[in-house]
C-alpha cells in the first residue's frame, strides 16, 4: 500500500500535515476517510486559534458516528477549508487535495520529530490494521 | 487475542462484495458495501437488500403458549390473527424493555417470535425460566433460519417475480408462509427503515443462491446490498427504536411513547403494576423526536439543555440522509415535550438549538 504521499508526514490518528517552512496544511488520511464511511458535517476552528500537538482541532462526523481530529504539531490556525462546510464529501473524494482542512503556522517545528514518514505510516497500518 | 465472532449464511457473500465488516453484538456484519449515503437513498427511492440473519427467532407452540406470551409481554396476543404481526415488549419486572420483539401468530397455538440479535441468549433463557407454570413448547429456532430484508419502493417488484404469494395485496404487518424460489419461506410485510417492504425467512443452505437471485431480480430496479449503516440510519428517521440504545430494561413503553401497545386490560403480565402506577399518575420523562435548528449533530448520551439545566438525554442521532438535516431521539421531562418545544443539546464544548417535531420523520402512505 504505497499511495501515502511522500512528501506528508503523518499520526498515529491517521492525520496528515504538508509542511513548507513554518506553515502546515492538515488534513486526514486516506486510511481515515475510508473508515468513517461517508462524511456528512466538519468542524474546524476558528482562524487565530492556537492548538497543542495532540490536542483536538475539530471534529469530523459521519452518518454514525463524530470523530476528533488532531493536531500533528502545534500551531496557531491561519486558515479553514470552507468548502467542506457545504461539501463535507470532498474529504472522502480526495482526501490529501481539496479535502484539506486546517492551514497553520507551526510553533513549535520540533514536533515534527515524532511524526511518520510515508513508510513508516505504511508499516504502521500494516501492523495494525485487522 | 479477538475472540471469535458468529457469522451469518451470507458471510462470504459479504466479503466478495467487498464490504466494510464490523463486530455488531458478536457478530460479524457488513457495515457498508459502496456507502452509506448511497445504500440509505437506494432503500428510500428504489429498493435494498440487507441480511439481518443476526435476529433471533424463538418458537413457541402448543398448550400454555397463548398465556405465555400474554404474561411476558404488554402488548395483547389474543388480539392477533392467524397470520398476523404485532410489535411488543419482552418486560422486566421493573416495567422496562428486556427486550422489543415481533410476535407472528401462525394458529392459536403456534408463534413465531423474531427479537433482536444481542438479546436473543438471554430472552430464551428468560422465556424458558418463566415457562415453567405453562408449559409451552419452547425452541431457540435462530440456526434454522436465514433472513433477508428486501425494502424500498421497488421491494415489491422484486418480491413478486421471487415467489408465488400474492406480496403486492399482503398487508402491512401481516406474513404467509409459502415459497420463495422454490424454497420453503416465511414472507412478512415488515422491516425496520421506514420504507415498503418484506423481510423472508429460510433454511440457511439457501442463502446464497437467494441472495444472488434477489440481487440479479433487483438489477434493473436499481438494487444495491445494504449494511448496517444504512439500517441504523434508515430506521432512525422511520423512529424506530433501538433496544440498548433508545430503550433498555430501566425504561417503560410509556416513557418510550408507546402507549398503544401496552394493554393492562388484558390482564396480568410481568411489570404491569409498574406500568399501571405510570398510566395513572404520568410518566417523568417521554421520548421525543428533535431536529437541530443550529449546527452540529446530536449523538447518543448528549445532555439536553433547559436554561441552563440539564432536563434529560439524546439515546439517537444522525444526520437524515433523506432530509439533511440532524435529528434525534431522546428523553425530556414531559412538560418539555409538546411539538414545537425547544432545547438546546450539548455538543461537545458548545450547545446547539433544537426543537420537537412530530415523530416519524419518515412515513409513507400505506394503502395495504
Amino acid at each position: 500500500m504505497s499511495e501515502h504521499p511522500k512528501d506528508l508526514f503523518y499520526t498515529k490518528d491517521h492525520e496528515w500535515i504538508r509542511i513548507n517552512n513554518h506553515k502546515g496544511t492538515i488534513g486526514i488520511t486516506e486510511y481515515a476517510q475510508n473508515q468513517l464511511g461517508d462524511i456528512v458535517y466538519i468542524e474546524l476552528p476558528e482562524i487565530e486559534e492556537e492548538i497543542d500537538a495532540g490536542d483536538e482541532f475539530g471534529t469530523v462526523e459521519s452518518v454514525k458516528a463524530s470523530s476528533a481530529v488532531f493536531m500533528p504539531v502545534s500551531g496557531t490556525v491561519i486558515d479553514t477549508n470552507t468548502e467542506l462546510s457545504e461539501q463535507p464529501e470532498i474529504v472522502n473524494e480526495d482526501c490529501y487535495g481539496d479535502g484539506w482542512m486546517i492551514r497553520i503556522n507551526i510553533t513549535n517545528i520540533e514536533d515534527k520529530e515524532s511524526l511518520m514518514s510515508a513508510e513508516e505510516y505504511a508499516t504502521y497500518l500494516e501492523e495494525n490494521e485487522e | 487475542m479477538s475472540t471469535t465472532l458468529l457469522s451469518t449464511p451470507f458471510h462470504d457473500l459479504h466479503l466478495k462484495a467487498g464490504a466494510s465488516m464490523v463486530d455488531f453484538g458478536g457478530w460479524h456484519m457488513p457495515v457498508r458495501y459502496v456507502g452509506d449515503k448511497k445504500e440509505h437513498l437506494a432503500v428510500r427511492e428504489k429498493v435494498g437488500l440487507f441480511d439481518v440473519s443476526h435476529m433471533g427467532e424463538i418458537e413457541i407452540k402448543g398448550k400454555g403458549s397463548l398465556e405465555l406470551l400474554q404474561y411476558l409481554t404488554c402488548n395483547d396476543v389474543s388480539q392477533l390473527q392467524d397470520g398476523q404481526i404485532h410489535y411488543n415488549v419482552l418486560m422486566s419486572p421493573k416495567g422496562g424493555f428486556l427486550d422489543d420483539l415481533l410476535i407472528y401468530r401462525r394458529a392459536t397455538e403456534d408463534y413465531f417470535v423474531v427479537v433482536n440479535a444481542s438479546h436473543q441468549e438471554k430472552d430464551f433463557e428468560w422465556i424458558t425460566k418463566q415457562n415453567e407454570p405453562f408449559g409451552a413448547e419452547v425452541h431457540f429456532a435462530s440456526h434454522d433460519y436465514a433472513q433477508l430484508a428486501v425494502q424500498g419502493p421497488k421491494a415489491v417488484d422484486v418480491l413478486e417475480k421471487i415467489t408465488e404469494i400474492p406480496v403486492r395485496t399482503m398487508k402491512y404487518y401481516w406474513f404467509t408462509e409459502g415459497e420463495c424460489l422454490g424454497v420453503p419461506a416465511i414472507i412478512s410485510r415488515t422491516g425496520y427503515t421506514g420504507s415498503d417492504g418484506y423481510e423472508i425467512y429460510f433454511a440457511p443452505e439457501h442463502a446464497e443462491k437467494i441472495w444472488n437471485e434477489i440481487l440479479a431480480v433487483g438489477e434493473p430496479h436499481g438494487i444495491l446490498p445494504c449494511g448496517l449503516g444504512a439500517r441504523d440510519s434508515l430506521r432512525l428517521e422511520g423512529k424506530m427504536l433501538l433496544c440498548g440504545t433508545d430503550v433498555n430494561d430501566q425504561i417503560t413503553p410509556l416513557e418510550a411513547g408507546l402507549s398503544w401497545i401496552v394493554k393492562l386490560e388484558k390482564g396480568d403480565f410481568v411489570g404491569r403494576e409498574i406500568l399501571q402506577r405510570q398510566k395513572e399518575e404520568g410518566v417523568s420523562k417521554k421520548l421525543i423526536g428533535f431536529e437541530m435548528l443550529e449546527k452540529g449533530i446530536p449523538r447518543h448520551d448528549y445532555p439536553i439543555i433547559k436554561e441552563n439545566q440539564e432536563v434529560g438525554i439524546v439515546t439517537s442521532g444522525t444526520l437524515s440522509i433523506t432530509f439533511n438535516k440532524a435529528i434525534g431521539l431522546g428523553y425530556v421531562p414531559p412538560q418539555f415535550a409538546k411539538i414545537g418545544s425547544q432545547f438546546e443539546v450539548q455538543i461537545r464544548q458548545r450547545r446547539a438549538l433544537a426543537q420537537v417535531v412530530k415523530t416519524p420523520f419518515y412515513k409513507i402512505e400505506r394503502t395495504s
